[in-house]
């Protein structure tokens, strides 16, 4: 065999062997729809096609993530008649508001597994890619088809291999190595093509997840980390790296000396090193999404506000991807640390992240956001500054109350007029 | 005279229409007035049907909200030429039945008249013709249909050929 996962997983769900480039009619494992686009997906499917019932209420998973709970009373009305959709329709996985960020909960529900072709109503549903499954993003025509029938069709993506070396030193993450890519691939580098992720069998599912989630963010239809280690019990037989399948191009990147990576506004490849970023002030710390919004993101930063205070004058929100990892969070007392240093809670889900609700950004703020897009507009007001970094800078940064490398907070002091402030070494 | 409305590189969907301008939020009634509200509010009370989109590289980036095409479409966009796009909202366009050509037009910059026959790809521009790459026949079969619903509708399948 000497295919890429892609074309593994793409062959399977087509019944046949295909290469990259190849148009295919395929059948689908999993579907997802979630609240925002939702309405329009139920009109197309039953309005412009048709049809009646989805294909198979067992392989759709409809979430309620993007505003929830709802802002207005027409997200709520929205929400009601998707609610009673699901009812009528008899679909067993429907996740409600506060559950979670689909892409997170399906990942913890088990319903996404490797080898699957999993289609989404969200871009980030390259997600899935953390378990060994092919997730992608697509319209509300194509998920409306993909509910009718159980079939999508797609051309099979040429992948990109990133080859990790060494191992990441402390301060520097999963987030980092995204950025990194998103520096080096360009948001089109992988436009039309799958990403591969090798040497990161040490990466937990959530590390895994930060990576997968931002496949799109260089354009990718895919990224995927071969399961092993975490997800490879679980994983077919055919499931498996080929030395002989063909990539690209091939990127490798240093774990050992990287450097936590911020994205300046506007764009996500508007990537430097954290030391070259000057002195920013920021007003808002968000700490949430897909992809950082983990247990162990809230838990990394937890590690680092422990007994320290969110300076003045700066908001720190934190919003988990899941119920369960606020569940989590909760009962070894992580939240409690972050709550105790100041931050805010926020219900389970996107947040802020596409700029509905839930401490949307004003014309003058200035946001350290953990998140995937700092796009103009995207967190509520266009004139906003969004830096995206990891968990652990947005802890650092939510003391300093400028954008800090974690590895320099060293101590903690009260300044002249009884603040917090912090020392930062240099 | 159809007009040319110039974009830069890497044109986001929450450039095309932010989130919070979703009909979601909104109502689809709406949408037409949405399109480029803040990157160029001039753009939805001014465009007029047939006027062609003209952008730099990776136009489309960003979510797979299918109402950013859609607004497009509501305004009765004719044609968007870039030399690459974003593959979901390639997809969605297509879905749609608005054409996309992949070329690199350095030379057409904002206000310019021209007219496009989207049926050979050929663009009249300031006493030029400029030959698009060609659309496969499948494609344009998705744009006169009226998108790939209809053509789902009709034929029962999906199209046997296509990038994605
Ligand atoms: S958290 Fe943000 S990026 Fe992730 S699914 Fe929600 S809106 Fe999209």
């Amino acid at each position: 065999m000497s295919q890429t996962l892609s074309e593994q997983i793409i062959s399977r769900a087509a019944g046949r062997s295909v290469q990259a480039g190849e148009v295919v009619t395929a059948q689908i494992d999993l579907a997802m729809i979630h609240d925002s686009i939702a309405p329009s997906v139920i009109r197309i499917l039953h309005e412009e096609l048709g049809a009646t019932q989805v294909w198979d209420v067992n392989r759709i998973a409809v979430a309620i993530d993007h505003v929830a709970p709802a802002a207005t009373p027409q997200t709520a009305d929205a929400q009601n008649k998707l609610r009673g959709w699901v009812r009528q329709q008899g679909i067993p996985n429907f996740f409600d508001a506060g559950r979670g960020i689909a892409h997170q909960v399906l990942i913890e529900e088990g319903l996404a597994r490797p080898g699957m072709l999993i289609v989404g109503s969200d871009s980030h549903s390259t997600a899935y890619g953390a378990v060994g499954a092919l997730g992608t993003g697509m319209g509300a025509t194509d998920i409306a088809l993909a509910l009718a029938t159980g079939q999508t069709w797609l051309r099979v993506p040429e992948t990109i291999r990133v080859q990790a070396h060494g191992q990441l030193g402390t301060g520097v993450t999963a987030k980092d190595v995204a950025l990194k890519l998103a520096r080096e691939l360009r948001a089109d580098g992988a436009t039309y093509q799958a990403i591969e992720y090798h040497g990161f069998d040490s990466f937990t599912l959530g590390q895994r997840t930060t990576l997968t989630t931002m496949a799109i963010e260089v354009g990718g239809k895919a990224g995927i980390v071969p399961p092993h280690g975490l997800a490879a019990a679980d994983a077919p037989p055919w499931l498996a790296l080929s030395d002989h399948a063909t990539y690209s191009r091939t990127i490798d990147i240093d774990l050992d000396n990287l450097d936590p990576q911020i994205a300046a506004p506007n764009y996500v490849d508007n990537v430097v090193d954290l030391r070259d970023v000057g002195r920013v002030n920021v007003d808002v710390v968000y700490l949430g999404t897909c992809t950082n919004g983990r247990y162990e993101d809230l838990a990394a930063a937890a590690r680092i506000l422990r007994g320290r205070r969110v300076a003045p004058g700066v908001r720190m929100m934190v919003v988990p991807a899941s119920s369960e990892a606020l569940q989590l969070a909760v009962a070894d007392g992580t939240l409690a640390t972050l709550l105790a240093a100041g931050a805010t809670l926020g219900t389970p889900g996107c947040g802020a992240c596409i700029g509905r609700h839930m401490g949307v950004l004003g014309s003058t703020d200035v946001c350290l956001f953990t998140g995937n897009r700092n796009f103009r507009g995207r967190m509520g007001h266009p004139e906003a500054q969004i830096y995206l970094g990891s968990p652990e800078v947005a802890a650092a940064t939510a003391v300093a109350g400028y954008i800090a490398d974690p590895r320099t907070i060293s101590d903690q002091a009260v300044t002249d007029d009884g603040r917090w402030a912090t020392v930062l070494q240099a | 005279m159809a007009r040319v409305w110039r974009f830069g590189a890497d044109v986001n969907t929450d450039q095309i229409v932010p989130g919070r301008f979703a009909p979601y939020v909104t109502s689809e009634a709406e949408l037409r007035k949405y399109p480029f509200i803040e990157a160029r509010p001039e753009f939805a009370p001014s465009v007029q049907p047939g006027d062609v989109i003209v952008a730099e590289r990776n136009f489309g980036c960003g979510s797979s909200r299918e109402y950013a095409p859609q607004a497009l479409k509501l305004v009765g966009i004719g044609a968007i030429i870039a030399p690459s796009f974003a593959r979901i909202f390639y997809r969605n366009a297509l879905n749609l039945g608005i054409p996309l050509f992949e070329a690199d037009l350095p030379q057409l910059s904002d206000g310019m008249e021209l007219e496009l026959d989207v049926g050979q790809g050929r663009l009249q521009v300031g006493g030029d013709t400029i030959q698009l790459p060609p659309p496969p026949a499948w494609m344009q079969e998705v744009w006169n249909i009226g998108g790939i619903v209809p053509y789902f509708r009709t034929y029962g399948r999906f199209p046997g050929e296509a990038a994605s």
